[in-house]
């Protein structure tokens, strides 16, 4: 395992202890790695300071509440905190209710594998070191897509990203899900 | 059990706006709508989440932080009880329902629940509350009917939700995404079979500029 699966797995373990045990210790490791990103992230979606101190610890509070809903098979805790946090960005900043699909959720009794857990835990790594391989100016473009800065047609121009294979490990988990919801 | 069928997905910088939160709220509700019957467009969506997460993860700080006190408050507000649920309680067992969750949400209830109002020919449409920026009703169309001319004034989508209809590009069954845009000239046809329902959104005019020449190439490759 390296480094980088290891940041990601002890994430994941963080969120079991959060959900299981209600480990403040856990949390806090947590909030002070991903409170100030999330911040950053609502002060460049426009949102100022104060009002952006204050979203994130809502966004925070959501991640202790909901952390059952956390499925480490398909998804990175970061990633996980991105759509918290993009879905807090829609409500405050834009006061717009956001859609969501219906939810695909293991029943009280299951369990995602371990393998598949580590899986998509390294494609979340492998896309991370795709990006950042990309040349500074899409980077930065890319950047700009999820910080809200971009126009639709530019969001167009960047469609063609280094998604790899993590579509077809998510697919699988989502298969597993409907196999398991039956 | 899933559909398996689905033949016209949702084009990529429409599932991309959608996971950045850069979509009008019209927009947002047929991807929810789709993805809650297409499981590989739902992948793809959790695919560009996972971009968002990168991005969340290793963006440059520029020195942001948090103030002193606020892992306290956050604790504070943890012990204060979840915040309020915006989303309403949905049916159960939607699975089957012609309707998906979301659409679900915007009629208050199932199919019985829509407000149809005819707008001609027996054709009966039902606009759904949403933001302005872009907007979305609900189309009946009688079996074996043509669909009215509506003239499209930008990007639209249509997805069928019960029946099926067909025009040149091809036969549109549940689940099934049409894209066009204001160059697009055709004439659907519902299926003789059944009476056709389907969500349609439609933009603004002004704002996809120079979107939609892709958009549509990019539907062109399905």
């Amino acid at each position: 395992m390296k480094d980088e699966d290891g940041k990601r797995m002890l994430w994941v373990s963080h969120m079991a202890r959060i959900r299981d045990q209600q480990d403040q210790a856990a949390f806090a490791e947590l909030f002070d790695h991903f409170a100030p990103r999330v911040k950053g992230f609502l002060m460049k979606s426009g949102a100022n300071a104060s009002l952006a101190e204050e979203c994130a610890q809502e966004v925070m509070a959501t991640c202790w509440h909901k952390a059952h809903m956390f499925d480490p098979a398909r998804a990175s805790v970061a990633t996980w905190i991105f759509t918290i946090a993009r879905n807090r960005k829609i409500d405050v900043l834009r006061k717009e209710r956001r859609p969501e699909p219906e939810e695909l959720t293991w029943g009280p009794e299951e369990e995602p594998d371990q393998a598949d857990v580590l899986a998509i835990q390294q494609e979340s790594e492998l896309l991370g070191r795709a990006i950042a391989e990309l040349p500074a100016a899409q980077r930065e473009l890319i950047q700009k897509a999820y910080f809200g800065d971009l126009t639709q047609s530019e969001i167009a121009e960047q469609t063609g990203l280094p998604l790899g294979t993590i579509k077809s490990r998510i697919r699988l988990a989502l298969e597993r899900l409907r196999h398991a919801m039956k | 059990m899933m559909e398996n069928t689905i033949n016209h997905h949702l084009t990529d910088a429409v599932l991309m706006g959608y996971a950045s939160g850069s979509l009008p709220e019209a927009f947002n509700l047929m991807v929810a709508a789709h993805v809650s019957l297409c499981d590989s467009c739902r992948a793809q969506v959790e695919s560009y989440d996972a971009v968002g997460g990168e991005v969340l993860d290793n963006a440059p700080q520029n020195g942001v932080e948090m103030t002193e006190s606020s892992f306290m408050a956050t604790m504070a507000l943890i012990s204060g009880g979840p915040l309020d649920e915006a989303a309403p309680a949905r049916l159960q067992q939607t699975r089957n329902a012609v309707l998906p969750g979301p659409l679900q949400d915007y009629v208050a209830g199932g199919l019985d629940e829509v407000k149809w109002r005819g707008i001609g020919m027996g054709v009966k449409q039902a606009i759904l509350p949403t933001s302005s920026g872009a907007s979305a009703r609900l189309l009946m169309i009688p079996a074996g009917a043509a669909m009215p001319d509506h003239g499209h004034h930008g990007l639209e989508m249509t997805m069928v939700l019960q029946g099926a209809f067909k025009d040149e590009d091809g036969y549109f069954a549940r689940g099934d995404v049409e894209v066009a845009d204001s160059d697009m000239h055709h004439t659907p046809i519902a299926d003789i079979h059944e009476d056709c329902i389907c969500l349609v959104v439609a933009d603004a005019r002004l704002k996809f500029d120079g979107f939609l020449p892709k958009i549509v190439q990019r539907f062109a490759r399905i």
